[in-house]
């Protein structure tokens, strides 16, 4: 009779208290970095699948609360697993489960006291993201919100000795805080002044707002969020703070922070703030497309590889904002099985994003110890000196240029049906604004393809730029398990969309009362509004292909002959050939430079043909840096030159102005 | 009765795939020999391209001694997402059961798919040709995917689907009516037809000048069997892109769907049909000149902006 039922949230929770223990004894054992390599990373991401499991276990029931005994005096800590935050805590496992088996590869080599400095703050910065997840108050959330900002700053600057990555670090930990603010006064407008009881997000979802306070929260909450999901202009963090952090820290935070970010502000708009307005969903839109398309374009000029990847996750990001762009037009219109269609299609890509770019940011890091180059134009050649590594980011890369059967196909395609079935939305503005935004939404699609064949095509393929990349060596063992854990993770996601949609349905069905149902087809067609509309399957896609390909190698093999011999390359019979004729990533990018020039602030120093010593030097930078933050930067300073008026630093002044401040009250009283 | 139906479906659909195997060959040939009368040449007859694969699969396959094994399964997968585009485009008859695993965005898809891996394979020799080549290809498809995009956006916006044999099903009961935003839509087509198929003005299937090359150059370590699949790919792609026209803007004639008895009619206005294409496509590479590479982007952002022109009349006025 005593029956003791454990419920997902006291697993989850569990978790959590585990991965700090872990980053403790990670602490402890710093004598022994083989230790902390062996147990405790492994460790980490046994935890992690647990973690993912348990949101899967979790998205089906109803929603756990747990009030924890801990906190301010009438100030208990209060977390709440409910469907959406089952979805990001499986987003947060699984992409976890890969890094940390990566991480126990990747930080062999790193010095006992920093490895253990780094286990600490990498399982701290795990436990604070799952935290931000399941918060159900203000306080736990804003307190798990810091913790995760704090230790992603150490993480980032884990080298700290270089200058460039303290400044990184800086800047990071700078638009961090200035988002967590806007999210505090965001909570703030949605308590109300209805006093301390009311800092619950429970007691936020019964006060009713005005349009007006409810716009104000919504516009703080999207400049908050938004700063930590690196959405223009509040970008400039993400391309130097990503290519400094070790590269499983960038894995995570590109994959699983920024998502925290979109978790957020689903959460804030969807659940916490019960007034829509039409308007909002124009303005998130059009930040995302702007979004999108600059990441997309910066990406595509980029020579550092990890830079290159930073300004892809912006870009995401922007696809991401779209998605709930749309969402909430569609909402504000009562047309929610739309609404249902597009937010799915957002919380399937934040889900692919994860898998994807935690893939290709750790591939980078094994090139990164293979090589010791972040630079495109040295490297090349690497398929054949790192086959592991080289199949695993092409799983990669095709996924993310969003190519069938592959699974970041599947959320573009979601995302363009939900434009498609928009036309009859009563605002004519709108439905003008909605095929400008398809045909953005496109081209951004068809130049990330173009970025990727750019990462992939300079680094893995060609001549060996350097001649010391012959000796690259492989990714090892545990790396491995952990490039081939989010590979394949990038292809079930591919493949089964139609398990994944039903799954996503108890999320929307939680945010806007409606899925997308049994409008799939059977387990092989996806089908989001009816057979008859559209339908799309991956595994006939992949069997046609397959078959196809096999069978024509069958034929020629049968009937002709397999016969090949090697010979040196063609090249149309020049003979000179050299590593450096080909394209390095400046080269590559080029065209997309000279295309959208007036994106850019390009720097060129062109070589007269008369030199003796000609040297070309080229650098594109962003404007907005220049147009927006060195202008608020010399605003600061002048301000706090302005200050020092009164400063100077000696006591009997300041003694003065308190008594100075004691009569002006004393004369008011 | 449904049964019956959707066997007959499916040995349709596996005809039409071995149809469009064969008969993509022959509309490069035909192509082809139009120039070359154009221009007041002989020409090489029709069954040239066939001639060429078969001499191409006798010979002994060389690869660059570099090559990795992306290099040598490009040609495969390259044809076998041209084959797969070009039969699931309903040309002769609208029941083809396979079109409901590839949409219109998933044909797009298909197409990208191949281009990546040509673009790969192009730089994975590491010659200077090669690295040209994908960069190129990547500047005209950067521009004409989202095009095709927006092509596809208009007719699905007008069917109220994205499956093909809705679409053409649609369009050929509406006989003869003009939608203003197909008339965008069909321009932009042409232009991106001409792109996305390395023909002239953007790119010459005939040019010997390897720094003018964009599609050629990216082949040119091909050699053999590897070629003969490459070019046959090739066929198979302006084959896909023709039947796209087609069933689009002149789906005229096309069987109904278990109206069997209706196929030799329909392929004969196929054939037709595709004979027209071929004359005017060969037409029209003859009288335009081929542009510089820098004016590409100019033309393939005046076919995306037609595009979207297109669907927002669609918006606009609901046609």
């Amino acid at each position: 009779m005593n029956e003791i039922s454990v419920l997902p949230i006291d697993v989850a929770g569990g978790i959590i208290l585990l991965w700090i223990a872990l980053g403790l004894i990670g602490l402890a054992l710093q004598r022994s970095p083989s230790m902390i390599c062996r147990l405790v990373f492994p460790l980490g991401a046994a935890l992690a699948l647990l973690l993912a499991a348990t949101g899967l276990w979790a998205l089906a029931e109803t929603p756990n609360i747990a009030v924890l005994p801990l906190g301010l005096p009438d100030l208990p800590l209060h977390l709440r697993l409910d469907p959406l935050s089952a979805f990001f805590l499986i987003l947060l496992g699984g992409t976890a489960f890969g890094v940390s088996l990566y991480s126990a590869g990747y930080f062999k080599t790193m010095a006992g006291g920093m490895l253990g400095l780094l286990s600490l703050e990498y399982h701290l910065f795990l436990a604070s993201m799952a935290l931000v997840i399941l918060a159900d108050d203000a306080y736990m959330f804003m307190v798990a919100w810091e913790s995760m900002a704090l230790s992603s700053y150490f993480l980032v600057t884990t080298d700290h000795k270089i200058p460039d990555i303290r400044r990184a670090g800086f800047l990071y930990l700078l638009i961090a805080h200035v988002g967590a603010i806007a999210i505090l006064l965001s909570f703030g407008v949605m308590q109300a002044g209805h006093g301390i009881a009311a800092y619950t997000f429970d007691a936020m979802r019964a006060t009713p707002l005005s349009s007006f306070w409810s716009s104000v929260a919504f516009l703080l909450a999207l400049f908050g969020f938004g700063a930590k999901a690196g959405v223009l202009p509040m970008h400039v963090w993400l391309p130097e703070a990503h290519p400094a952090a070790p590269s499983p820290v960038s894995a995570l935070m590109s994959g699983v922070m920024l998502k925290t970010a979109i978790y957020g502000f689903l959460r804030v708009t969807f659940d916490l703030l019960d007034v829509h307005l039409w308007w909002w969903g124009v303005l998130v839109l059009a930040l995302g497309l702007l979004t999108a398309v600059f990441g997309v374009i910066f990406a595509a000029v980029q020579g550092d590889m990890k830079r290159l990847l930073a300004y892809s996750s912006i870009e995401n990001i922007g696809l991401l904002l779209v998605g709930i762009g749309l969402t909430i037009i569609f909402h504000v219109y009562g047309k929610n099985a739309l609404a249902a269609l597009s937010l799915t299609a957002t919380l399937y890509h934040s889900l692919n994003h994860a898998f994807f770019k935690s893939l290709l940011f750790i591939g980078t890091g094994s090139i990164l110890h293979a090589t010791g180059e972040r630079n495109m134009g040295r490297l090349g050649g690497l398929i054949r000196r790192m086959p592991w590594v080289a199949v695993t980011l092409l799983i990669g890369v095709l996924s993310i240029a969003g190519l069938p059967p592959f699974n970041g196909f599947i959320s573009e395609w979601l995302l363009l049906q939900a434009f498609l079935l928009s036309p009859g939305l009563p605002n004519t503005h709108i439905n003008m604004l909605i095929p400008v935004a398809a045909a953005v939404i496109a081209l951004a699609a068809a130049l990330a393809a173009y970025v990727m064949v750019k990462f992939y095509g300079i680094i893995f393929l060609g001549q060996f730029r350097e001649p010391g990349l012959a000796d690259a060596h492989d990714a090892g063992w545990w790396e491995r398990l952990g490039l081939v854990w989010l590979a394949s993770a990038c292809i079930v996601l591919g493949l089964a969309p139609v398990y994944v949609v039903q799954k996503l349905d108890f999320v929307t069905k939680m945010l806007l009362g409606q899925g997308l149902g049994n409008s799939t087809s059977g387990w092989l067609f996806v089908a989001p509004v009816d057979i008859e509309r559209a339908s799309y399957s991956p595994v006939y896609f992949l069997l046609a292909v397959l078959g196809v390909m096999s069978v024509t190698a069958w034929v020629v093999h049968h009937y002709y002959h397999g016969r090949v011999s090697r010979v040196p390359a063609w090249d149309c019979g020049f003979p000179a050939q050299t590593a450096r004729m080909q394209d390095t990533a400046e080269g590559f990018g080029q065209p997309i430079r000279r295309l959208f020039e007036p994106f850019f602030k390009i720097e060129r120093e062109m070589p007269s043909p008369f030199d003796v010593h000609p040297r070309y030097h080229g650098q594109s930078d962003d404007k907005i840096w220049f147009f927006l933050y060195l202008p608020i930067k010399l605003m600061v300073q002048s301000l706090s030159s302005w200050t020092s008026l009164i400063q100077h630093g000696r006591i009997h002044v300041y003694l003065l102005y308190t008594f100075v401040t004691l009569i002006v009250l004393l004369a008011f009283v | 009765m449904d049964h019956i139906n959707l066997a007959l479906g499916i040995i349709f659909q596996l005809c039409q795939s071995l149809l469009v195997v064969a008969l993509a060959p022959l509309l490069t040939g035909w192509v082809g020999q139009c120039r070359a009368w154009l221009q007041n040449r002989t020409g090489p007859g029709l069954l040239q391209p066939y001639r060429t694969l078969h001499k191409l699969f006798l010979k002994d396959a060389l690869l660059a001694d570099n090559a990795s094994p992306l290099f040598r399964v490009t040609p495969y997968i390259l044809f076998g997402c041209m084959w797969l585009a070009a039969a699931i485009i309903p040309i002769i008859a609208i029941d083809l059961p396979f079109s409901q695993a590839a949409d219109v965005i998933a044909l797009v898809g298909v197409f990208a798919l191949a281009r990546v891996f040509i673009a790969l394979a192009a730089m994975d020799i590491g010659t200077s040709f090669g690295s040209m080549g994908a960069r190129r290809e990547m500047l005209v498809s950067f521009l004409a995917e989202p095009a095709l995009l927006m092509v596809f956006f208009a007719s699905s916006l007008i069917s109220h689907s994205t499956q093909l044999p809705h679409i053409v099903e649609t369009f050929s009961h509406h006989a003869f009516v003009l939608y203003p935003s197909l008339a965008f839509a069909s321009i932009a087509f042409l232009m991106i037809l001409l792109a996305e198929n390395a023909r002239i003005p953007v790119d010459n299937p005939s040019t010997h000048l390897e720094l003018t090359m964009i599609h050629e150059a990216m082949i040119l370590e091909y050699s053999a069997r590897h070629l003969a699949l490459v070019e046959w790919a090739v066929s198979l792609k302006l084959f896909a892109y023709i039947s796209i026209g087609i069933a689009l803007f002149f789906p005229y004639g096309i069987a109904e769907v278990g109206n069997w008895g209706a196929l030799p009619l329909a392929i004969v206005a196929l054939l037709l049909k595709l004979t027209a294409a071929g004359a005017g496509l060969a037409g029209l590479e003859t009288i335009l000149a081929k542009m510089r590479i820098f004016r590409v982007p100019e033309f393939l952002g005046t076919a995306f902006l037609l595009a979207v022109l297109g669907l927002l009349i669609h918006f606009l006025l609901g046609a």
